[in-house]
């Protein structure tokens, strides 16, 4: 049977464990009803020119996993930040494990999304949040539909998180395929801070889609600094769909670390509803292999005087594929915007590929945007002038794509977040360091 | 130490050194000076190894062993230095961490283990002391924003590291003010000593009043054409270069 039949079918089974008479379902209705419309997303579509999901839906994922809670902290450990204190939301094979999870309402809410859907003290929040910036696309659509558990965290307001908060997802290969649609929320009220941090992982090589939507509400001068690490399986996918909505003079950064995985899809999306807001996003792609990574960012500059910086940068070795496709677009009133894009790309074998296009649509008069991309190889006088100094080419070579990187690391507040990443990037670009990270 | 014999060398099958002789000696200052386009920053690159450039014809002796096949980091590794004209500029690695790098691959090629950390960071106080930088100079990205005199003290500082036998300084007086060119060249006169040698390539006599040279040679189209003591650069200074060229004309 083809993934979308299988989908359709069990949408009429997931119904029977979901509370058909609540709102949130005649969304979930209306989003099945979408995707059923359009299937999964094609060549032949503007927005996936340069992405295939195609080898990775011939698959024949489970589309209800079985609870599993033989895993223990020893076999996840190693994923997650686990040297500073954190709230953390670990769900095995997309099923909350408690016993991994150290969740909160003290405060604020770090919890989950099945208890956000269903107990009625949540219902006003969620019928002002739940589903309203989700654009009606296919997967995200497909999301919506199968829409049951997943992290709700809520920062009321003035209120300041004192740690991070890890959003983890693992899948243990139980399933010979499995397929999983994470569902979050995020609400960071007006002036409150949090910083977050979102893992995939499969503990296995058994085959994993995951298709994930996250919705991200920035309140006025609200900070929200989110980080995803994408260091997954080459037997595991991922489609990302994070959507974002800001109120005047909030902060909202996000890195986004794509280091593994079969096939990477981030469907980025930042919309700016208020005045003086400044959306960063910024990522390090580095692949090898077969691996396949797309980015599609799009900064909507609805009001005057915002700013957006968007910083990518990838490294692609043997027959590995990056896409870029960065979409600013600014409206007639948004006068006074700064926008920014950048994305470099380095491509160290013949045999990788990188497609890098660059969207800018400005509909106002008086606003500075601008946007460079490059494709190519590394810089051959800079790697003379190492090796003047006695570092030989091998080395100089890993150095330099490691200083590449490693000047999108910059931004990144959480020190053990920036220390992991370095490592993992110089543990990938083989870089043998004079110097501790 | 250094021993250059009939040096052809060429870029793009174009000729630019066209029979260099020089032979510089421990203890030793020389001086290469001589108009634009005259091959003086080639010498330089030809003798750190730069790839682009191919020798077509003599032998670079240094230390008695033949060196003109050797890679620039063997180069380095057996204690020559350039310090660039334009000093490049790589974002995201730190002065301190570029220069930690560079000086325990060096160690390494020698056999040696790593420099202890509390070794290192004396070091690299002291000389950066001596070439009057900040400490917060040294965790920016190796030349990224740096002035032109930063990038030259930045040059001199990794020399001050490695502390070669032979330091190439190339035009390393351009784009220097006053005040920074004193610490430049105060910075270069105290690593000297009677073990190393250093080669100083400018256009002008300026940087040869702090850094005194012992031999100034000319080079004009490829060539040598005259050998002198320090006068000579002077000589240089008032009358320009045009009668050597008018000389070197008649040669021909």
């Amino acid at each position: 049977m083809e993934l979308k039949e299988k989908l359709m079918s069990s949408y009429l089974a997931f119904e029977e464990q979901v509370d058909m008479e609540n709102d949130i379902h005649s969304e979930r209705n209306k989003a099945i009803k979408f995707f059923e419309s359009t299937g999964f997303p094609t060549k032949r579509m503007e927005a996936w020119k340069y992405t295939s999901l195609n080898s990775i839906l011939k698959e024949d994922y489970s589309i209800f996993p079985k609870k599993e809670d033989a895993i223990d902290y020893k076999d996840i450990k190693k994923y997650l930040i686990h040297d500073i204190d954190t709230y953390t939301i670990v769900f095995i094979d997309g099923i909350y494990s408690s016993h991994l999870s150290r969740t909160t309402h003290d405060k604020l809410d770090a919890c989950l999304m099945s208890s956000a859907l269903n107990k009625s003290k949540y219902k006003s929040i969620m019928d002002k949040y739940f589903n309203k910036i989700v654009p009606e696309e296919s997967m995200s659509s497909l999301n919506t539909a199968f829409a049951k558990e997943g992290a709700y965290i809520r920062i009321p307001k003035n209120v300041s998180a004192e740690k991070p908060i890890q959003i983890l997802n693992f899948s243990t290969g139980n399933e010979s395929a499995l397929m999983i649609q994470p569902r979050n929320l995020i609400i960071a009220e007006d002036g409150s801070h949090v910083q977050i941090i979102e893992r995939h992982q499969s503990l296995t090589d058994n085959p994993v889609l995951t298709n994930s939507v996250t919705e991200v509400y920035v309140g006025q001068n609200a900070e929200v600094d989110y980080y995803k690490i994408q260091n997954d399986k080459t037997t595991s996918s991922l489609i990302d769909n994070t959507f974002i909505k800001q109120e005047r003079d909030s902060t909202c950064s996000l890195h986004t670390f794509s280091l593994g995985g079969k096939i990477t899809r981030n469907n980025l999306r930042f919309y700016q509803h208020g005045q003086n807001c400044n959306s960063i996003l910024k990522g390090v792609t580095i692949l090898e292999g077969k691996q396949h990574v797309d980015h599609n960012t799009l900064v909507h500059h609805i009001e005057p005087n915002c700013e957006s910086h968007q910083d990518y940068k990838g490294i692609f070795s043997e027959k590995s594929v990056g896409v870029f496709n960065g979409s600013i677009l600014v409206d007639r009133l948004a006068q006074k915007t700064n926008a920014f894009q950048s994305n470099n790309n380095i491509l160290l074998d013949d045999g990788a590929t990188c497609n890098s296009k660059p969207q800018l649509e400005i509909f106002a008069d008086d606003v500075k945007c601008s946007h460079g991309c490059t494709i190519g190889q590394l810089n051959n006088e800079a790697l003379y002038y190492l090796r003047t100094r006695g570092i030989p080419k091998k080395e100089a070579r890993a150095l330099l794509m490691f200083a590449f990187a490693n000047k999108v690391l910059g931004s990144v507040k959480i020190p053990e977040i920036k220390k992991r990443i370095t490592k993992q990037i110089a543990l990938k670009l083989e870089v043998e360091l004079g110097f501790n990270l | 130490m250094l021993n250059i014999k009939n040096l052809h060398a060429s870029v793009d099958g174009v000729k630019i050194l066209k029979g260099i002789d020089l032979e510089i000696n421990a203890g030793e200052v020389h001086a290469i000076m001589g108009p634009n386009g005259s091959g003086k920053s080639t010498l330089a690159s030809v003798i750190a190894g730069n790839e682009d450039f191919e020798v077509t014809e003599g032998d670079i002796l240094f230390e008695k062993a033949n060196i003109s096949e050797l890679s620039p980091e063997e180069r380095a590794h057996k204690g020559i230095f350039l310090s660039f004209q334009y000093p490049i500029e790589i974002p995201g690695v730190s002065v301190t961490n570029f220069i930690k790098t560079s000086i325990n691959q060096v160690r390494k090629s020698r056999g040696q283990k790593d420099m202890p950390a509390n070794e290192m960071l004396k070091k690299i106080r002291e000389k950066s002391a001596l070439l009057d930088m900040d400490r917060k100079f040294l965790s920016r990205s190796l030349n990224e924003g740096f002035s032109g005199g930063e990038k030259k003290r930045n040059e001199i500082f990794q020399m001050a590291m490695l502390e070669p036998k032979l330091a190439i300084l190339d035009e390393t007086d351009s784009g220097l003010d006053i005040d920074a060119l004193r610490i430049v060249s105060d910075g270069v006169n105290r690593l000297r000593n009677k073990g190393n040698a250093t080669l100083v390539i400018t256009h002008y006599q300026r940087l040869l009043d702090y850094v005194v040279p012992d031999v100034v040679h000319v080079l004009v189209d490829g060539k040598i054409v005259k050998t002198g003591g320090k006068e000579l650069a002077k000589e240089l200074e008032e009358r320009g270069y045009d009668w050597l060229k008018e000389e070197r004309a008649e040669m021909t």
